[in-house]
């Protein structure tokens, strides 16, 4: 896995997964000198950018928290520290500047990193069955719960057990 | 104190689970009373053997014992003593420790508070934990030992990864296992329903507090979970729909329907065969969940060490435990619609209908969670599921759950009157709107927020009214029964819950800002003033804090210290400033230096308000006392008393059977 | 019958997650498959490593393949490849373009000489601009580029004798009886 290149950056990776292991004192030297040189090269998520407006930032946010970093897979773009985070972070700003679309920023890194940078999954004709399998088993459900219904409403009709409540709270129905 | 005689505790423990696990099953198969009667002696010495095990590794971690490999790779000479207690179960190894733990506190518990139950019941449900026990306890001495030696001994070890070392962290993981765990017995009790043809028609009853307890321990756990991911990882969200949390929360969902459907069958007689479904599925998402989290079969936050032999032995465990109940319910299950019937309006209806949603719910959180390993079977790319497919899916699913909320508690078993219901839509569906309008003016017409107040005016009317009814008819003293305001808190919290998210996420404001020392920065009525950063040091960190003022106006609010910090080990590790509130946090992140020679200049920091954040894990502690409070009720310690024919009877009729 | 049916629908799940290991064996999980294969690679003109007046531009290299190595000097894995690299160069049978990533030119060179230098030619992206547009978000990285100019090949991670032998060489293979 290509852990040391990523793992200073990718904050929440791994419970146990990532810490170097120390297991020889001239690894161990250079384990730490690399992590310091990473913490060096480790670019923030915290970036000031020169907003032109508030609503520009909000959307800015709104659109990099709804991208994967292809780095840390396990964070926004929004929140990853990854170098290539911050390198597309700056693209996305520069792109919203020359007034593109969230359509066309999104489609500009889905050529270059496919599908899987959107959290948000395209309605192709693979994932139809992502978008539309709960509505089919909620209705479904809703139709084994109607049948249930229905057969218990008749027995209960013909069976006139309505009225008697649980007795254990002296008549409460409860 | 050796490592392997933690080991060989965990053999033995293995031994004990195994006759544990078969030898009543048996007994209660043939009416054999001395194999029976081994259950709860080998239950309390498999307890025994793990507990010392536990203690073992333990030991070993607050002795430094570096001996030990997985205490050499999670913890180290300046780790503080509460932190080398909680890297115990801070990896792969030491978490299943705890798991079959946890496991066995629950078996205890269960063979203690079990004396009234029949004994062929009984030493069933005793038993499927024992079969459940084997399979963790084969796992852990096959495939993950905690005490593998490290040799030759390194001076030091590495280090607890520092987003463990956060109390959340330490408090998050044994709660949410005795959450998990605890639907074991919810599921051992169903299994010995169906293995013994529910004879005893009263299983449910006994099951409920059980579930109740679990379901409760569940919600403090996901609560703490989510709670830990907000002040630790920094950016201030609190869920993120990550693959581990869907986890945990499917089981959730499918236990919310348990505990309601247990309910109707206990009281009502209804409904076995689904509350007999829900509680394997219940166990089986748990079990899934712990799959998920060890095989590597999916990507996410929590990827303990992926090893194709631990995934491969997991699901083997899975298919066999889950396979074999699925199977035995096919066969078992009871077939005839027995117990009481009801009408459309009705409250089993309206509990029906909250399960479905609950249900389907799950349903989509695990497509949506196993849809990209979907695309990689068939080709199709790698596709990505987050938040805006679940974040857009679940409010849509838990809508009617919301809106029908209300009339719960009002509508009768069996068949409803429909006036008392009109009342509760006025009263509430007024009172909502009406605090609505007002809220629209408070919160900028921002349609998320508005939809908040009023759900929780909507759901907190309809409680208040409730509680009112039954204040106004019932006697004092026979008022509120523990199961009913149980009820009557999760249901309040419910609304809270709803409040908190729906205002937080679309009232926050998030803002990086670049700041001199003496700056001021104004967010949402506060003023911000950065007042420069310095060095300080821990037990095993040393870190830049920054100190920031806040004011409101003229008053201080507080004084905020947001730290970098940087682990012995080299990890870097950001630390947020919160200030919490009742009905909002201030949050500081900070980020870079300007100039990296010149710590003492500007740094860029991350500046947040967010309102109502802490509703949302309020909400979540409601439910939870809700759950603990309804599992407390009298009810349900009555004792019962088996007449001993009785027992003759089914021994008789078990061993025709 | 309908009893049956969450029995069947768990064993389809066990399926899939059987699936699921024995794809994590053979695959990298983090790997991203990349949209840009068979496709034309993106236009570049990046800087001589040796050379920083010189710019190499994609038509420079159009006519024969290449093997497009993104390395840095940070990466520690391209220390894991490097030998591969080098033990490789000569029997590949197309040239070895070293790409330097994200890298400031000293310490790049200094790596290279401290751990040898298999390139046939070296162009450097400090600002990584480039590097976004082949769809690279880390090191090290390999592109097989025909001499249309389309990337026919991508391998995620550090190149070992293994994956040289099973999957580069057959690809190299290909693209070169298209155009002896």
């Amino acid at each position: 896995m290509r852990a040391f290149r990523g793992s200073a950056p990718c904050a929440r990776m791994g419970l146990a997964a990532i810490v170097p292991r120390a297991q020889g004192a001239l690894l161990q030297t250079f384990l730490v000198a690399f992590l310091l040189l990473a913490s060096v090269l480790h670019a923030q998520a915290i970036e000031p950018m020169p907003f032109t407006s508030h609503a520009q930032e909000l959307r800015f946010q709104q659109l990099t928290a709804q991208l994967r970093c292809p780095m840390c897979q396990n964070e926004t773009l929004a929140d990853s520290n990854a170098p290539i985070a911050r390198d597309l972070r700056n693209q996305i700003f520069q792109q919203m500047q020359q007034g593109k679309s969230d359509e066309e920023i999104k489609q500009y890194l889905v050529a270059r990193y496919s599908d899987y940078v959107l959290y948000d999954p395209p309605l192709k004709a693979g994932t139809v069955l992502l978008w539309f399998g709960p509505l089919l088993i909620l209705l479904g459900g809703a139709g084994v719960v109607l049948m249930a219904i229905r057969k218990r409403s008749r027995t209960a009709t013909a069976a006139e057990n309505l009225s008697d409540s649980e007795p254990a709270e002296h008549g409460d129905d409860w | 104190m050796t490592p392997e005689l933690g080991q060989l505790a965990l053999i033995l423990a293995l031994l004990l689970a195994l006759a544990q696990g078969i030898l009543p099953l048996i007994g209660a198969w043939r009416g054999n009373r001395a194999l029976m009667a081994v259950a709860r002696p080998a239950a309390a010495g498999q307890a025994v053997f793990v507990a010392i095990a536990f203690g073992i590794l333990v030991w070993a971690f607050v002795h430094f014992d570096f001996s030990v490999r997985y205490v050499a790779d999670n913890s180290n000479l300046a780790l503080p003593w509460y932190y080398r207690i909680a890297a115990v179960w801070g990896a792969h190894e030491g978490s299943l420790l705890l798991w079959i733990f946890i496991l066995n506190v629950w078996t205890v518990a269960l063979a203690a508070f079990s004396q009234k139950l029949p004994e062929v019941f009984a030493s069933r449900v005793l038993a499927v934990m024992g079969l459940i026990a084997v399979g963790f306890l084969a796992f852990i001495i096959f495939t993950s030992d905690p005490f593998g030696r490290l040799l030759p001994m390194p001076g030091d070890g590495g280090d607890l990864n520092p987003v463990l070392q956060d109390p959340g962290m330490t408090f998050h993981p044994p709660v949410l296992y005795t959450g998990y765990v605890g639907f074991s017995v919810a599921f051992a009790f169903s299994i010995a329903a169906l293995l013994g043809g529910e004879l005893e028609q009263a299983w449910v009853r006994w099951a409920r507090p059980w579930t109740n307890v679990a379901w409760a321990f569940l919600t403090c756990g996901i609560v703490a979970g989510s709670w830990w991911a907000y002040a630790e990882l920094g950016w201030g969200g609190w869920w993120f729909w990550d693959p581990v949390e869907n986890a945990s929360f499917m089981p959730w969902l499918v236990g919310l329907a348990l505990i309601h459907a247990q309910a109707v069958t206990e009281k009502r007689g209804s409904l076995r065969a689904w509350t007999i479904l829900l509680s394997i599925f219940a166990f089986s998402l748990s079990l899934l969940g712990t799959f998920l989290v060890r095989s590597g079969v999916l990507t996410s936050v929590h990827a303990f060490a992926s090893d194709p032999r631990r995934g491969v032995f997991i699901l083997a465990f899975l298919t066999i435990v889950v396979g074999g109940s699925l199977l035995l319910y096919a066969l078992r299950a009871p077939k005839v619609a027995g117990g009481k019937s009801f009408k459309l309006m009705s409250r089993e209806t309206v509990l029906l209908i909250g399960n479905l949603m609950f249900a389907v719910a799950a349903a989509m959180v695990l497509l949506g969670t196993l849809f990209p390993l979907v695309g990689d079977a068939l080709n199709m790319g790698r596709i990505s599921v987050g938040p805006p497919y679940f974040g857009f899916l679940f409010p849509l699913l838990m809508l009617p759950v919301v809106l029908l909320l209300p009339f719960g508690p009002f509508l009768r078993w069996g068949k409803s009157d429909t006036p008392i219901l009109k009342q509760v839509l006025l009263r509430a569906g007024i009172a909502a709107i009406a605090c609505a309008i007002v809220a629209a003016f408070f919160v900028d017409g921002q349609p998320r927020a508005i939809a908040g107040v009023a759900s929780l005016v909507w759901l907190g009317v309809g409680v208040a009214l409730y509680a009112a009814k039954r204040w106004r008819e019932m006697p004092r003293g026979r008022r509120y029964p523990a199961e009913m305001a149980g009820m009557l808190l999760a249901h309040l919290g419910v609304g809270v819950f709803v409040a908190g998210v729906l205002i937080t996420e679309s009232l926050s404001v998030t803002s990086d800002v670049r700041m001199a020392p003496g700056q001021t920065q104004h967010i949402a009525g506060y003023d911000f003033r950065f007042d420069g950063v310095h060095q300080t040091t821990g037990p095993n960190w040393r870190a830049d804090q920054g100190v920031v003022t806040v004011t409101r106006g003229s008053d201080l609010v507080g004084v905020m210290h947001p730290q970098k910090r940087t682990y012995l080990r080299g990890q870097v590790q950001t630390e947020s400033a919160v200030d919490a509130g009742l009905f909002r946090d201030l949050y500081v992140a900070l980020g870079e230096p300007m100039d990296t020679a010149n710590i003492e200049g500007a740094w860029s920091l991350r500046l947040y308000y967010k309102p109502f954040v802490r509703w949302i894990w309020g909400g979540g502690l409601l439910m939870m006392l809700g759950g603990f409070t309804c599992a407390a009720d009298r009810r349900f310690r009555i004792k019962r008393i088996v007449e001993s024919e009785t027992v003759e009877v089914l021994l008789v009729q078990e061993t025709h059977a | 019958m309908s009893r049956l049916l969450p029995f069947l629908g768990f064993m389809l799940l066990v399926a899939l997650f059987g699936f699921g290991i024995w794809w994590n064996t053979g695959h990298d999980p983090q790997a991203i498959p990349s949209p840009l294969l068979n496709k034309p690679a993106p236009a570049f003109a990046l800087p001589k490593l040796y050379e920083p007046t010189v710019t190499v531009s994609k038509s420079d290299l159009l006519g024969k393949p290449y093997l497009l190595n993104v390395f840095a000097s940070w990466c520690v894995e391209c220390e894991v490849e490097h030998p591969v690299l080098q033990a490789e160069t000569s029997t590949l049978g197309v040239l070895l373009v070293g790409y330097d990533y994200k890298d400031a030119p000293e310490d790049a060179k200094r790596w290279l000489s401290e751990h040898g230098n298999p390139y046939g030619l070296l162009i450097a992206d400090q600002p990584g601009q480039t590097a976004i547009d082949f769809g690279v978000y880390g090191a090290p990285e390999s592109f097989l580029i025909d001499g249309k100019g389309v990337i026919r090949y991508k391998h995620i991670g550090p190149l070992t004798a293994d994956v040289v032998a099973t999957e580069l060489k057959p690809a190299i293979a290909a693209v070169l009886k298209e155009s002896p």
